[in-house]
């Protein structure tokens, strides 16, 4: 068996059957542990059957299964299938590893719940991996379209997990309508393209694409509305709102869609599609500026946020900036590359700041302190995480992040190279920040005991149980190994970056921790001194740069009175014109149902009355 | 006799027979008319059959009187159920169709 698209198919279709097994018999949701048990075993056979599909397609073949699914009368208008190349099995490694590693992780994590919605969890967990996986292996736009939504649905039912929560329902609504701004434009463009190319497949389309012959007019229009779709899903600026409110979902849910696959499937996108959007440098050049002030900008919003997970999601957004920006530069391998680094650290942060949850019972990083103690794992996993995705040399994040920088400089973008290296200053600051105030110093004069809840306060807080620690320590060996792979094995780059740009990325990164250690251990500068001499920005980051706002006006002033004038018209209007036309129908009706006699002898009048009708028009003279 | 003279016969016993159909106020009465009307059909068919001297009207005659029988059994039939139900087989109280 050398074909990878084997192996990826069986990856695919694992969760989807403990999806439906799950789905439809009901019983055995409802126990919990074994539909969990289920879940996780599927889960494993699928990672081993993605690296299995790795192994084949790792050396740069690809394999494309297909099956046709829209008859039309030129073939199949579109098909279904897998395409397994060297790109998507690589993701599809990252999607399966993530997904099973949390699920083992939320077994500890989610212990607490009651069995049925356990089992729930469950059953939308192996739904978001087949989803994800379809997104991944798609061979066409139109299955890369279907599986897109159907992770939105994931996402949106995994954020209103605990729908009894009024924040977490009102999340779920947000990530879904936000995102779902973004996928009318990726629909739009799809089909745009469609009636451009006449194809929805990726091959075809690439065939097209490099012999030259696809139309340029109107293109960049199609490929701005794919970005707009891309956009909304990998959180960029001004979709990127929804992704801190997702926070409201249990942790390991942020680690495995909000943090390490869902959302970067816009960037996935992108990668994947590259080549379309090379015939159309505008959009790049949109793509990178945004993609960088993204960054700069969800950087700058971490850095005032106190709840642990809100920084995380900052950080998530301004790293998939990171990305953006080297897709849009021209260098679509240095975006993927960090988006399998940053998949890997940033799952592991969030499962670690979920291990800090799950003992402390506040998410307020003020509410901790001093849990380098009571928690050394979870302590030792968490700085390995922060000192990835800072960017410190040995660690994962180091070298991919240094690609992206030298990516973007080398495409010509020296502006948001710029912002990009103050993004990495604030990165190494914010998320040093967090691991002072957290694990370091003394513990928090009041810890919160009013949300402490059950867990008792802040006396009984320890390391997480073997359920949640084993995937924190798989993640962390990773971290490392991953780092010193790049270190030995340098992968050759496809651009010359100069010789002080690693100097230049390692100096803002130990710059940022160096301060976050001034600020926040020795107390040498007072952070409020700190926060004065950065007073209108703090105030403006608070406000979260008032986009949220923004947003919320364009709601209330536009699209709310404007669904109300469509509602009075589709109310008083055109329910009113089918109202008098059934109201004189009724009418009508009635007064007819007097022919009606129910005498027989009436009938016979009238069949006689028929034929005597008849008879005449037949002699009637012409 | 030429063959007006059965037509004119058969007319005027369909006519005696839906005479009897829209007048009779009683269901067996009705049942007769229908009787009638089918009659003078079948001298209509018998008629023509001598007169053009085809057999097929002889033919078709031949299977309308079991026909015609078999509608009278049922017809009966169904007066009696009727009869059963409702004490009554008198037409116009037999309106439940009313619209």
């Amino acid at each position: 068996m050398t074909d990878p698209a084997f192996p990826a198919l069986l990856a695919l279709l694992l969760p989807a059957s403990a999806f439906v097994v799950l789905g439809v018999v009901a019983p055995l949701r409802r126990l919990g542990r074994p539909a969990a048990f289920l879940s996780i075993v599927f889960s494993a056979a699928a990672l081993v059957a993605a690296i299995g599909a790795l192994r084949l397609a790792g050396g740069g073949g690809y394999s494309v299964w297909l099956w046709s699914w829209i008859p039309a009368e030129a073939g199949p208008l579109a098909t279904v299938g897998v395409l397994a190349d060297g790109d998507s099995a690589l993701m599809l490694v990252l999607v399966a590893l993530v997904s099973f590693l949390v699920q083992v992780y939320s077994l500890g994590y989610l212990s607490d719940e009651g069995m049925p919605s356990f089992g729930r969890y469950y059953a939308y967990q192996s739904l978001f991996a087949f989803s994800m996986m379809g997104l991944v292996l798609a061979p066409n736009f139109v299955q890369l379209f279907i599986c897109w939504e159907l992770v939105g649905l994931c996402s949106y039912l995994l954020i209103g997990y605990w729908y009894t929560k009024p924040e977490a329902a009102r999340a779920a609504v947000k990530a879904f309508w936000i995102t779902k701004a973004g996928d009318v434009g990726l629909l739009i463009g799809i089909v745009l393209l469609w009636r451009q190319a006449g194809t929805f497949d990726f091959l075809e389309l690439l065939m097209l694409a490099d012999a030259g012959v696809l139309p340029l007019a109107g293109l960049g229009v199609i490929t701005f509305c794919i970005y707009l779709g891309a956009a909304g899903k990998s959180a960029q600026f001004p979709f990127h709102i929804w992704l801190p409110d997702a926070m409201e979902g249990p942790t390991p849910v942020s680690a495995l869609i909000h943090a390490a696959t869902m959302v970067t499937a816009g960037v996935y996108l992108l990668t994947r599609t590259v080549w379309l959007f090379r015939l159309t440098p505008e959009v790049m050049e949109i793509v990178a500026w945004n993609g960088a002030f993204t960054a700069l900008l969800a950087a700058v919003l971490a850095c005032v946020q106190s709840d642990i997970k809100r920084v995380l999601a900052y950080s998530t957004v301004s790293q998939l900036g990171y990305m953006m920006a080297a897709i849009g530069a021209g260098f679509a391998s240095a975006g993927f590359l960090h988006l399998l680094t940053h998949g890997i650290f940033k799952a592991l942060l969030f499962l670690g700041a979920g291990a800090v949850i799950h003992a402390v019972g506040t998410n307020d990083i003020f509410g901790m302190g001093g849990l380098r103690r009571r928690m050394p794992q979870t302590a030792i996993v968490f700085v390995i995480g922060t000192l990835s995705l800072a960017g410190v040399p040995l660690f994962a994040g180091f070298f991919s992040k240094e690609e992206i920088l030298g990516a973007v400089l080398a495409g010509g973008f020296p502006v948001p190279f710029a912002m990009l290296l103050v993004g990495a200053f604030l990165t190494a600051f914010y998320m040093f920040r967090v691991v002072f105030v957290t694990f370091a110093g003394a513990p928090a004069a009041s810890p919160a005991k009013s949300q402490a809840g059950h867990h008792g306060g802040n006396s009984h807080v320890h390391d997480a149980p073997p359920f949640m620690a084993l995937p924190l320590w798989i993640l962390a060996v990773m971290c490392v190994g991953a780092g010193t792979l790049f270190a030995v094995w340098h992968p050759e780059a496809e651009f010359e970056a100069p010789g002080w740009l690693t100097y230049a990325a390692v100096g803002v990164a130990l710059a940022g921790i160096g301060l976050a250690y001034l600020v926040y251990q020795r107390r040498a500068i007072g952070a409020d001194a700190l926060a004065a001499a950065f007073a209108p920005i703090r105030t403006a980051a608070l406000r979260r740069f008032w986009i949220d706002d923004v947003f919320a006006g364009i709601y209330r002033r536009l699209m709310l009175p404007f669904s109300r004038l469509v509602g009075w018209i589709d109310r008083y209007l055109v329910d009113g014109i089918l109202n008098v036309l059934s109201a004189g129908t009724l009418t009508a009706g009635n007064g007819l149902r007097r022919i009606q006699s129910g005498r027989a002898q009436d009938y016979v009048y009238g069949i006689a009355l028929g034929v005597l009708l008849l008879m005449v028009w037949i002699r009637w003279p012409r | 006799m030429g063959l007006g003279a059965y037509l004119t016969l058969a007319a005027v016993l369909f006519a005696i027979g839906f005479f009897g159909v829209v007048t009779r106020r009683n269901t067996i009465g009705i049942l007769l008319g229908i009787e009638l009307m089918l009659n003078a059909v079948n001298i209509n068919l018998v008629a023509f059959a001598r007169f053009n001297a085809d057999v097929v009207g002889m033919i078709f005659t031949a299977f309308t009187i079991p026909i015609t029988v078999a509608e009278v059994a049922l017809g009966l039939a169904i007066v009696i159920l009727i009869f059963r139900m409702k004490r009554t087989v008198i037409a116009d109280h037999l309106d439940i169709l009313r619209g």
